[in-house]
C-alpha cells in the first residue's frame, strides 16, 4: 500500500481545466451572458429609490399573501430593510440579491427541464443522482478555483459557483414531485389520448408544483449561503462586508453584515414559502 | 349487432421472468405456482371475449382475479404481454402512438376506481378534462362539462375542489368527466362503488338510458352481483386472471360454470332478474263460450282450486268465476256461465321483473293472470313458485 505511488487525480484534473480554457471563445460567450443577466438585475435595483424599493417589497408580499395575510412578516421587512439602509449596506444587499437571483434564475432554468428528464429517464436519473450528491457535497471553495481559471473575477465566477453549489435541490425535488404523481392521474390523461406534452403542462407540473417550489426555495438559500465565499473571487456584497471584517478582525461590523444577510434570507425564504401557500 | 371489442388469447404478467412464467402458464401451472416459482404475477391469463356494439358487458370476480388489468388492455393503458385486443376490428397493438392518442380521444372514456381527478382543479375543469385533451373551444367544452355535472346530479359544486366532495359525489364527477367525452365505449372499473344505494340505482338506470338511446358501448367492472344482474347484458366472471364463464345473467344464474361461479351467486337477490315468465304456470281455464257450470264445476274439483279462469275460443281472457257461483248456477239450472265472470283478475305482462310485482303478489286475492298485448292468457303467477324462485330451489326457468 505505502509503495503504491499516488494516483495523480490532482494533475488530471489540472490538465484538464487546462485544457477547458482552450474554449476561451465559449467562456467568453458564457461570461458576457452572464454579466448581462447580472446587469440587468442591478441596474433595476439600482435605479430604484430605496424608499420605493421597500415600498415594492412590502407590496408584492401584501398581494402574495391575500389569502393568508402576514402581518409579521410585512412589520419584519420594514423594519428589516430600514436597517439595511440605516447600516449602509444597501447596495450590498442589493449585489447580494442579483447574486442570489442570478444563480437561482439560472438554477430553475437548467434544473428543472433536467429534473424532469430524470423523472421521465431512468438512465438519465442514474447519471443524474451521484451528480447531484456530488455537487452539493463537494466544498464550495472547491468551484472557485476553475470558475475563476474559466470566468475571471467578479461576480460572474461567483453566479457560476453558486448555481452549481445550489442547482441540486431544484433538480431532484422537481424529479420527486414529478414522479410522486399517482399512477391513476397518469392513467386518467393517458386514457383521454392526452400527448407527452399535455400530460406533462396539464398534470405532472400543476402537481408537481409545491415540490419544486419547495426545491427553488432550497436552491436560493444554498445561494444565499455562497455569498460569503463568492465574495473571496470578487463578487461584490454584504459576503464582502464580512469577509472584510474578518479580516480586519472586527467583530462588530461583522456581525452587522452577518445580521443584514440574515434579514435578506427571511426575507427570500418567507415569501417564497408564501408563493407556494396558495392552495389549489 | 356488431362486434365493437374483440379479445384474442389476452395475457398479462407482472414482474420478471415473463418469458419463463409464460412457459408455465402455457404448460397449465396455476397463478400461484406461476408466482412460487419465478415471483412473476399472472394478472391475467389468456381471456377470450367479445363485447357488441350497444353491449353492457359486466366483468365480475374477487379481489384480484384481474377485472382492472383486463379493462386496462382495453385502451392499453396497459400492454399486455401476449394476444391482441381489436377495436372494431382494429388492432390496437399495431397502431402508432399518434393512432393510439386519437382513438382514445374518439372512442374511449374511462371512469376509474379510485376517482383519478386532479386535486388543483375545479370540479368544472376535471369535467372538460377529456375536452381540453381533444382541443375543444373553451365555451363549449363548459357548456358540455356543466351538462354532464347536471346529468349526474351535481349541479351547483362546478366551483368545488375534489377534496371538498364525498367519496361518492366525487365519483359521480368522474363519472360526468367520462360522458363529457360522448365516447363510443365506456370503460367503467366499479365506477359505482362508492356510492350510496340510492344514488347507486340512480346511476344505474342513467346508464341504461344512455346505452339504450346513444348505443353507448359498455365495458363495467362490479363486485356487486345485483348491479351486474340489474345492468348486465352478459356477465363475464374471472377467478385468478383467467375467464370461468361469459353469459346472460339468466345463463349465469340457472347453469354456473362451477363451483366458484356457484358460491358467486349464492346470496344474489333473485327477483331482480327472474321475470314472471320464468314462474309463470299454465292457468286452468274454462271456455265461455262453450262451457256450462257443470264442466267448470268438475274441472274446479279435478285441480282442487276454488276458481276458474275464463277465457274465450281465441283464449281472450275475460276474468274468473268462482266456485261458489257456479254451484248457484247449477241449482237455478243456468245453462250460461258469462254472467258469472267477475273481471278482478290482475293482470301483468310476461317480461316484467318478479321485484315489481312482490309487493302486490301476497295481497291481490286471485293469482296474476299473464297476458300478452292483445289480451291473450299464457299463464298465471302463483305465490308458491314466485317464492320457491327467490330462494334458488324448483326454478321454472325457461330459458
Ligand atoms: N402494476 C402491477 N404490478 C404487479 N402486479 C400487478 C400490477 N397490477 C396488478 N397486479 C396483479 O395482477 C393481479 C390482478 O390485479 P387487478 O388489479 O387486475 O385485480 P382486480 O380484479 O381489479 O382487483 P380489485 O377487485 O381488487 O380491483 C393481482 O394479483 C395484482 O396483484
Ligand atoms: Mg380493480
Amino acid at each position: 500500500m505505502f509503495n503504491m505511488p499516488k494516483l495523480p487525480l490532482a494533475d488530471w484534473i489540472d490538465s484538464l481545466v487546462d485544457w477547458l480554457s482552450h474554449f476561451e471563445g465559449f467562456f467568453y460567450a458564457v461570461t458576457s451572458f452572464l454579466g448581462g443577466i447580472i446587469d440587468a438585475f442591478q441596474w433595476v435595483f439600482d435605479i430604484i429609490p430605496i424608499p420605493l424599493f421597500i415600498l415594492i417589497v412590502m407590496g408584492a408580499t401584501w398581494y402574495i399573501t391575500r389569502k393568508n395575510r402576514r402581518w409579521g412578516l410585512l412589520v419584519f421587512e420594514l423594519i428589516g430593510l430600514l436597517y439595511i439602509w440605516n447600516q449602509g449596506y444597501w447596495r450590498d444587499m442589493t449585489q447580494t440579491l442579483t447574486l442570489v437571483l442570478s444563480a437561482s434564475l439560472l438554477a430553475v432554468v437548467v434544473g428543472i427541464p433536467l429534473g424532469i428528464w430524470a423523472a421521465t429517464n431512468k438512465t438519465v436519473a442514474k447519471i443524474v443522482k451521484p451528480l447531484m450528491d456530488f455537487m452539493q457535497t463537494m466544498p464550495a471553495f472547491v468551484y472557485l478555483i476553475p470558475a475563476v481559471a474559466f470566468f475571471g473575477i467578479g461576480m460572474v465566477p461567483g453566479v457560476v459557483a453558486s448555481v452549481i453549489f445550489s442547482m441540486p435541490p431544484t433538480v431532484r425535488m422537481t424529479q420527486l414531485g414529478i414522479e410522486q404523481v399517482p399512477t391513476e392521474l397518469i392513467e386518467a390523461a393517458d386514457s383521454f389520448g392526452s400527448t407527452g406534452w399535455q400530460k406533462l403542462y396539464k398534470v405532472q407540473l400543476p402537481l408537481a408544483k409545491p415540490t419544486i417550489m419547495a426545491g427553488i426555495n432550497q436552491s436560493m438559500m444554498l445561494a444565499l449561503s455562497m455569498v460569503v465565499i463568492a465574495s473571496m473571487i470578487g463578487a461584490m456584497g454584504l459576503g464582502t462586508q464580512v469577509y472584510f471584517a474578518v479580516g480586519r478582525n472586527e467583530a462588530g461590523s461583522g456581525f452587522a453584515a452577518g445580521l443584514a444577510i440574515v434579514i435578506l434570507a427571511i426575507i427570500l425564504d418567507r415569501v417564497t414559502q408564501a408563493l407556494n401557500q396558495d392552495k389549489h | 349487432m356488431s362486434t365493437k371489442i374483440e379479445v384474442k388469447n389476452l395475457t398479462k404478467i407482472f414482474g420478471k421472468h415473463v418469458r419463463q412464467a409464460q412457459t408455465l402458464l402455457e404448460a397449465g401451472k396455476s397463478k400461484d405456482e406461476i408466482l412460487a416459482e419465478t415471483e412473476a404475477t399472472v394478472g391475467v391469463d389468456r381471456a377470450n371475449f367479445t363485447v357488441e356494439d350497444g353491449e353492457i358487458f359486466v366483468i365480475m370476480g374477487l379481489s384480484g382475479s384481474g377485472k382492472s388489468t383486463t379493462i386496462r388492455m382495453l385502451n392499453r393503458l396497459i400492454k399486455p404481454t401476449s394476444g391482441s385486443v381489436l377495436i372494431d376490428g382494429q388492432d390496437i397493438a399495431k397502431m402508432s402512438k399518434a393512432e393510439l392518442q386519437k382513438i382514445r380521444r374518439e372512442k374511449f372514456s374511462m371512469v376509474f376506481q379510485s376517482f383519478a381527478l386532479l386535486p388543483n382543479r375545479t370540479i368544472q375543469e376535471n369535467t372538460e378534462f377529456g375536452l381540453e385533451i381533444q382541443g375543444v373551444e373553451k365555451e363549449e367544452r363548459a357548456k358540455k362539462a356543466r351538462e354532464m355535472l347536471e346529468v349526474v346530479g351535481l349541479k351547483g359544486y362546478e366551483d368545488q375542489y375534489p377534496d371538498q366532495l364525498s367519496g361518492g359525489m366525487q365519483q359521480r364527477v368522474g363519472l360526468a368527466r367520462g360522458l363529457a367525452n360522448d365516447p363510443e365505449i365506456l370503460l367503467m372499473d366499479e365506477a359505482f362503488s362508492a356510492l350510496d344505494p340510492l344514488r347507486r340505482k340512480d346511476m344505474q338506470d342513467e346508464l341504461l338510458d344512455l346505452q339504450a338511446n346513444l348505443q353507448k358501448t359498455i365495458v363495467f367492472i362490479s363486485h356487486d352481483l345485483n348491479e351486474a344482474l340489474r345492468i348486465g347484458d352478459r356477465i363475464m366472471i374471472m377467478k385468478d386472471g383467467e375467464v370461468v364463464q361469459i353469459g346472460t345473467p339468466e345463463e349465469i344464474l340457472s347453469h354456473p360454470a362451477d363451483d366458484y361461479v356457484e358460491r358467486f351467486i349464492e346470496d344474489v337477490d333473485r327477483s331482480r332478474v327472474y321475470t314472471v315468465g320464468n314462474v309463470m304456470i299454465p292457468a286452468t281455464t274454462v271456455n265461455i263460450e262453450k262451457a256450462g257450470p257443470r264442466l267448470a264445476a268438475r274441472r274446479m274439483r279435478e285441480n282442487g282450486i276454488s276458481s276458474i279462469y275464463a277465457i274465450d275460443s281465441q283464449k281472450h281472457l275475460y276474468g274468473i268465476i268462482d266456485a261458489n257461483d257456479v254451484r248457484k248456477a247449477i241449482k237455478e239450472d243456468q245453462k250460461d256461465i258469462r254472467s258469472l265472470v267477475q273481471d278482478v283478475v290482475p293482470t301483468t305482462h310476461i317480461d316484467t321483473p318478479l321485484s315489481d310485482l312482490m309487493d302486490d303478489i301476497s295481497s291481490t286475492p286471485v293469482p296474476y293472470a299473464v297476458v300478452d298485448d292483445d289480451n291473450h292468457l299464457l299463464g298465471i303467477i302463483v305465490r308458491g313458485a314466485v317464492l320457491g324462485a327467490l330462494s334458488g330451489n324448483e326454478v321454472n326457468v325457461n330459458v
